[in-house]
């Protein structure tokens, strides 16, 4: 394809995200003191514009083939599409769950939503890049907004410390990552993805040591990003010290981000070496959910208790990258994992934000005693949150995690299965737990004030409704991540035929 | 002329020394400026492949990482200043309020 | 008629709509809503069973299956794999099992929302109780209707909830919510056999559907596309789950204590219904079973060993309730004792006679609570017949009918069991028939007695009422007296209509309708040999004279006598007294075994950390895994260069696993 326009339009979505970000800096500067609030909504708008522009590629049936733009730097397709709406739904639930808090905590309203809405547009550049290099400036576009949106809460010490040790460690770590990179392109003297699966099969490069060390710490670098063990050093601090709302969207988008990544690195140019990083997958996976759901249980402080939470649920989706044998089953179970994981994490994220006070305050599990006496539609939703991220069903956490469980065994890792499913097991002590202090424990002497904003309770009520379709009715985003996971293992080499 | 692996084993002792600096180094500043050196291993080796392949894209490769590092800076420093205000020091030991 | 089975699936979904509105709404629209909308649920589910079973006789096969909507598509286009495409449906199967069950279920449900009425009208919670007690019934129906194993876990998982919901219900009781917590962690562990049996089954079968599983076991082992060491691996982690639900050995733990929710509660979760979750699971994949005889062997010998157990704890308790909590593991273990041998009619027979009986006794025991402002203890008893006099009347039949005293209910069912129990076996010497059979009986003899007990020092001995709690002795109110009476009815005459026949050796009503639902299942199965040893009627002359004997035993130690310590039995037990009111050191057992082990193990992972607060076997678990959280987390320095360093030798490692391999 050689008209630029027309490769523009496929771009539609990042595109819309990208003049959004700029348009929310330029308001900011336009618009007087007292209607900063308006921001808010130009960030929300942009995301939805957005996701209008995904629906109207998914539409135009851009999803079944994929598409090289820009000389093959680029591939529009079903899996980039998917990925894509998962990105603008944290973003939307993001940009809700901040409003008030934005303005409660005195933020710089401008810097904050141009930061998320850049965050958002990284992501979607990762998950639609073909090539390493464009790859890893889509990375740093969305380290570089985190890192920063992390820190901007500049009057509390915590934020500023938590902005520090992300940044510190997250450049080490994308040094690894492009050290990665550089490696790969001296071994293959490619960087794009397909160009290096051919490489790797027309030159035989399977016992190359500059190319194994190079996709030894690719993995590393994206690793850290989804919080593996033991890469994960940073989550928990980076996540309490953050500003809740950035936890909140981070924790979601971030992870679907890296493992988008990920997985189509491996899948798509290493799909030939699965031998090799499958099994070191596969014992990053258990160890980070065993680690992750253990340690989560000694917390008493909730957003730390969902840091360790999100590092054991990166251990479920590295088990469905891992099951790479069973191509795109193991990759839709990701996806989908993806999509639910954003809406049942942010969800509960939410009430989090509900319950909270100024400062940070009323974030300990105490806070939580006697919740669905005084506010039970509140107490019903952290409920229904609890119980889809610890698995249970009906929710879509349980469909997620039955996806993943289903890939695994078709990829014969049985043992890996069974571990997920002890992993769960001890993850229903700490959920429940929750749901238990709502509701069988006497409140405390002063009942939590909650926060009434109608943005807030409509992310609540989004990510609620999310979580139960996606529970009881999951065939139509099923399906969608199924196509979308076929576009990369069809489009990329063969699974069968390997060495 | 210098073989290809030269370049190579050089920029992977660099890259070494960045990893050590920030392991071993307390002051931010310099931990900051161990990670500066490893991106520049990568651009040794970056340009020890480009000349062997005689391709360009691996000198383009060196100038995003030099923008992306121009980036990390600016961001860097900044996270860094906001540190030092409330600490009144960089030194990375200290940087400890959340733990466990 | 067709239309009530089209339609079946709006059994579940009633009461769930029922919770929903009672759980939103119930507080601002008053009592009067909230037990029309709770009880009116429940009738209507219990018409539409109704109509459903009425229906199902007309439909040639007895069988009607109905996918709602695919719920999960498990197939794939592109990957290859075991197993062609497959889905998980939301979809139910209605047969003669199923049918059974939910009568059983929304009939005795019914009666029990008509007794909640009364029993819980002063408290507080009512509207969050109703809503608890639809939400159970909705998961209940769910449970025994659905047509494969995925959605049966769904209602297993939410009859969980709500039993942990109504355990608690009373959460400003410290021993209730502690109560509630033991059932949860312990039905973990059954859950967990539960899961991965469920997923083992999936990975040799390809389906989960009960239809095609129990048609494909016989004809794949044949082929041997499925070994018979998987199908026994399969079986036996069912099983698992099956002893965590129906509170068998070693998972019993919890049952006891979860007497601390409501009477009513006690009555439909924790005696007629939920429990007998794990039986009805096992007769629903009989043909599995068929094909396993080392898991129907343990399944079989479980089951008597925790009826004997049980009885002889059950004999040595002074709380009324606990008396009966025991008594139910007792019978279950009876019930799985029959499901074990494959005699799933026998099983179901009891199943239903005792959710009849069952039902009755916790509500009588129920009603004496309230007559006596709360009081349960057996020694603060005694002549109630005289103030009492219904709920004396209607615990009086349903006493008979436990201890097996012909023709109420009870009897026949249990007979049934012992007979099969003696006729079937096991082909292993350790659970061959006269082993479960006598096994079954002793724990029969036990359970007349210790019933007995329960019955005269509550209604005869002497009198030894407090004199505050004396002067208050009142009859409950008509809407608790009129669901005993109806449950009283069903404990006399809901045996010998369904199993007269054995008298004569024949088939029964009972059997004949049920048993083509494991007729098809076992098709091609070599004919079980079916040699009864000894005429029916002589069995049953002999239970009779068991039952009476115990009756006996227990009428000549309490009836007249007044109450004194040691009490007849304990003199005559002497030490084995202690040694069964202890449960058998079990607790001791779990204690030392899960708590201090558990504690030495954590203590050995996390160095030397605060260990207060534990004192049960189950939160000893729970603890050990909290405290190596604990350790696990003090790895969190919050120090930059110890979480770079941890990176870096993550690197290293996966580097040199790349490169080295």
């Amino acid at each position: 394809m050689s008209n630029s326009a027309a490769q523009l339009a496929y771009l539609a979505p990042e595109l819309v995200v990208a003049v959004g970000a700029v348009a929310v800096l330029a308001l900011d500067i336009l618009l007087p003191e007292r209607s900063r609030r308006l921001l808010a909504r130009a960030t929300a708008a942009a995301l939805l514009a957005s996701l209008a522009a995904v629906w109207w590629l998914y539409a135009g049936e851009v999803a079944g083939r994929p598409e090289r733009l820009f000389t093959g730097t680029l591939v529009r397709d079903g899996y980039s599409l998917f990925l894509d709406a998962v990105f603008l739904l944290a973003g939307i639930l993001g940009a809700l769950v901040s409003a008030r808090y934005v303005d409660r905590e005195g933020l710089q309203s401008g810097e904050y939503y141009a930061l998320m809405l850049f965050a958002v547009l990284g992501m979607m550049l990762m998950a639609v890049s073909a090539e390493l290099v464009t790859l890893f400036i889509s990375y740093e576009i969305l380290s570089l907004s985190v890192y920063v949106l992390s820190g901007i809460a500049r009057g509390r010490a915590e934020s500023a410390e938590a902005a520090m040790k992300y940044f510190l460690l997250g450049a080490f770590s994308s040094g690894f990552l492009i050290y990665g990179i550089a490696l790969i392109y001296g071994a293959t003297g490619t960087t794009a993805l397909e160009a290096i699966g051919a490489a790797v099969m027309s030159r035989g490069l399977f016992g190359n040591s500059l190319l194994l060390i190079g996709m030894a710490l690719v993995t590393v670098g994206f690793a850290f990003k989804v919080a593996a063990v033991p890469f994960h050093g940073w989550v928990p601090d980076v996540y309490q010290g953050a500003p809740l709302p950035v936890t909140a969207f981070m924790s979601a988008g971030v992870k679907a981000a890296a493992f988008g990544a990920l997985a189509r690195v491996l899948f798509t140019a290493f799909g030939s070496l699965s031998a090799v990083w499958q099994p070191a997958l596969w014992l990053l996976a258990l160890l980070t959910m065993v680690l992750g759901n253990t340690a989560a249980i000694a917390q008493t402080n909730i957003k730390r208790m969902l840091a360790y939470s999100s590092i054991a649920h990166a251990g479920y989706m590295l088990a469905g990258v891992a099951a790479y044998t069973a191509g795109d089953v193991a990759l839709g179970s990701v996806l989908y994992y993806a999509l639910v994981y954003t809406a049942m994490n942010i969800g509960a994220f939410a009430v989090v934000l509900v319950v909270g006070r100024e400062g940070e305050g009323n974030q300990e599990l105490s806070d939580y005693r006697g919740l669905a006496v005084r506010h039970p539609w509140v107490a019903a939703g952290m409920a229904l949150f609890m119980v889809s991220l610890s698995g249970l069903p009906p929710t879509a956490g349980f469909l997620g995690k039955f996806y993943i469980l289903n890939a695994a065994l078709r990829a014969n890792l049985i043992g890996l299965a069974v571990a997920l499913v002890l992993a769960s097991l001890i993850s229903w002590y700490y959920y429940l737990r929750v749901v238990w202090l709502m509701y069988f424990i006497k409140p405390g002497e002063a009942p939590p004030t909650l926060s009434g904003a109608p943005s807030l309770r409509l992310a609540v009520g989004m990510a609620a409704v999310l979580v139960l379709i996606l529970g009881l009715w999951p065939s139509a985003a099923l399906n969608l991540a199924q196509v979308a996971a076929l576009t990369v293992t069809a489009g990329g080499l063969p699974v069968i035929g390997r060495p | 002329m210098v073989p290809t692996i030269a370049y190579v084993i050089v920029s992977a002792v660099l890259f070494t020394i960045g990893v050590a600096g920030v392991l071993l180094r307390r002051n931010a500043l310099i931990v900051f400026m161990s990670i500066e050196l490893m991106l520049n291993a990568v651009n040794l080796s970056l340009a020890g492949f480009a000349r062997q392949f005689g391709s360009a894209t691996g000198q383009v490769f060196i100038l995003f990482v030099l923008a992306v590092a121009a980036a990390e800076v600016a961001v860097g420093l900044a996270i860094i200043l906001a540190v030092f205000r409330h600490r009144d020091t960089v030194d990375v030991d200290n940087m400890n309020l959340m733990k466990w | 008629m067709q239309w009530f089975l089209e339609i079946a699936w709006w059994i579940p979904l009633v009461p769930l709509l029922g919770a929903i509105a009672n759980g939103l709404a119930g507080k601002r629209l008053g009592k009067t809503f909230v037990s029309t909308v709770g009880v009116g649920t429940v009738a209507a589910a219990f018409g539409l069973a109704l109509g459903a079973l009425a229906a199902l006789l007309a439909v040639p096969g007895r069988q009607f299956q109905r996918d709602l909507f695919a719920w999960i598509p498990l197939g794939s286009p592109g990957a290859g794999g075991f197993g062609a495409t497959f889905e998980a449906p939301v979809g139910y199967l209605v047969d003669p099992l199923a049918a059974v069950m939910i009568l059983v279920v929304t009939g005795v449900g019914l009666l029990i929302h008509v007794y909640s009425v009364g029993y819980m009208g002063h408290d507080e919670g009512y509207s969050r109780y109703f809503a608890y007690l639809n939400l159970f019934t909705a998961s209940m129906l769910l449970l025994v209707l659905a047509n494969n194993f995925l959605l049966m876990f769904v209602g297993w998982e939410g009859v969980g909830l709500c039993s942990y919901l109504l355990i608690g219900f009373w959460y400003q009781k410290e021993s209730a919510a502690a109560a509630g917590k033991k059932a949860f962690i312990v039905n973990r562990v059954g859950d967990f056999g539960f899961v991965i049996g469920m997923l083992l089954l999936f990975l040799a079968f390809g389906t989960l559907r009960f239809t095609e599983v129990n048609g494909l076991a016989r004809p794949l082992v044949e082929q041997g596309m499925v070994t018979a060491g998987m199908i026994t691996a399969i079986t036996l982690l069912l099983f698992v789950g099956a002893t965590g639900k129906s509170a068998q050995l070693p998972l019993w733990v919890w049952l006891p204590d979860a007497m601390e929710g409501p009477t009513p509660v006690s009555a439909l979760i924790h005696a007629a219904t939920m429990v007998t979750a794990g039986v009805y699971m096992i007769a629903r994949t009989g043909a599995l079973w068929a094909l396993a005889p080392l898991s129907g062997a343990v399944v079989a010998i479980t089951g008597a060993l925790t009826a004997l157990f049980a009885a002889t704890i059950a004999l040595t308790q002074y709380d009324l309730k606990r008396v009966l909590a025991y008594s139910t593991i007792s019978q279950l273990g009876l019930m799985l004792l029959a499901a074990g041998v494959g005699a799933y009619t026998a099983a179901i027979f009891h199943l239903m006679t005792h959710a009849f009986f069952k039902g009755l006794l916790f509500l009588a025991a129920g009603s004496i609570m309230h007559a006596l402002g709360n009081r349960i203890d057996l020694r603060e008893m005694g002549q109630l017949r005289r103030r009492l006099p219904q709920t004396f009347l209607t615990f009086g039949v349903g006493w008979l009918a436990i201890a097996g005293v012909p023709p109420l209910a009870g009897f026949w069912s249990k007979d049934e069991i012992l007979a099969e129990a003696l006729a079937l076996g096991t082909p292993y010497w350790w659970a061959s028939g006269p082993v479960l059979w006598g096994i079954g009986t002793l724990a029969s003899f036990l359970t007349a007695f210790y019933m007995s007990r329960a019955f005269y020092l509550a209604f005869f001995s002497d009198q030894r009422l407090d004199r505050h709690v004396e002067a208050h002795v009142h009859e409950s109110p008509r809407s608790m007296t009129r669901p005993l009476w109806i449950l009283a009815g069903l404990s006399i005459l809901g045996g010998a209509p369904f199993g007269w026949q054995a008298l004569g050796g024949g088939q029964t009503t009972l059997g004949a309708f049920l048993d083509p639902v494991w007729a098809v299942a076992a098709h091609g199965a070599p004919e079980a040999a079916h040699h009864a040893p000894v005429p029916n009627w002589v069995l049953m002359l002999f239970a009779t004279g068991v039952a009476v004997v115990g009756i006996l035993i227990a009428r000549a130690g309490y009836r007249t006598r007044p109450f004194e310590t040691p009490e007849p039995a304990q003199r005559t037990l002497g030490p084995f007294w202690a040694f069964f009111e202890d449960k058998w050191h079990i607790e001791a057992i779990y204690h030392a075994v899960f708590v201090r082990g558990g504690t030495a193990l954590a203590r050995f992972l996390a160095g030397p950390v605060d260990q207060g607060g534990v004192d049960r076997a189950v939160n000893g678990v729970a603890g050990a895994v909290g405290k190596v959280g604990t350790g696990l987390s003090r790895a969190q320095t919050g120090l930059v260069r110890s979480y770079a360093m941890s990176i870096l030798a993550g690197a290293i490692l996966v580097v040199a696993y790349f490169a080295f391999r």
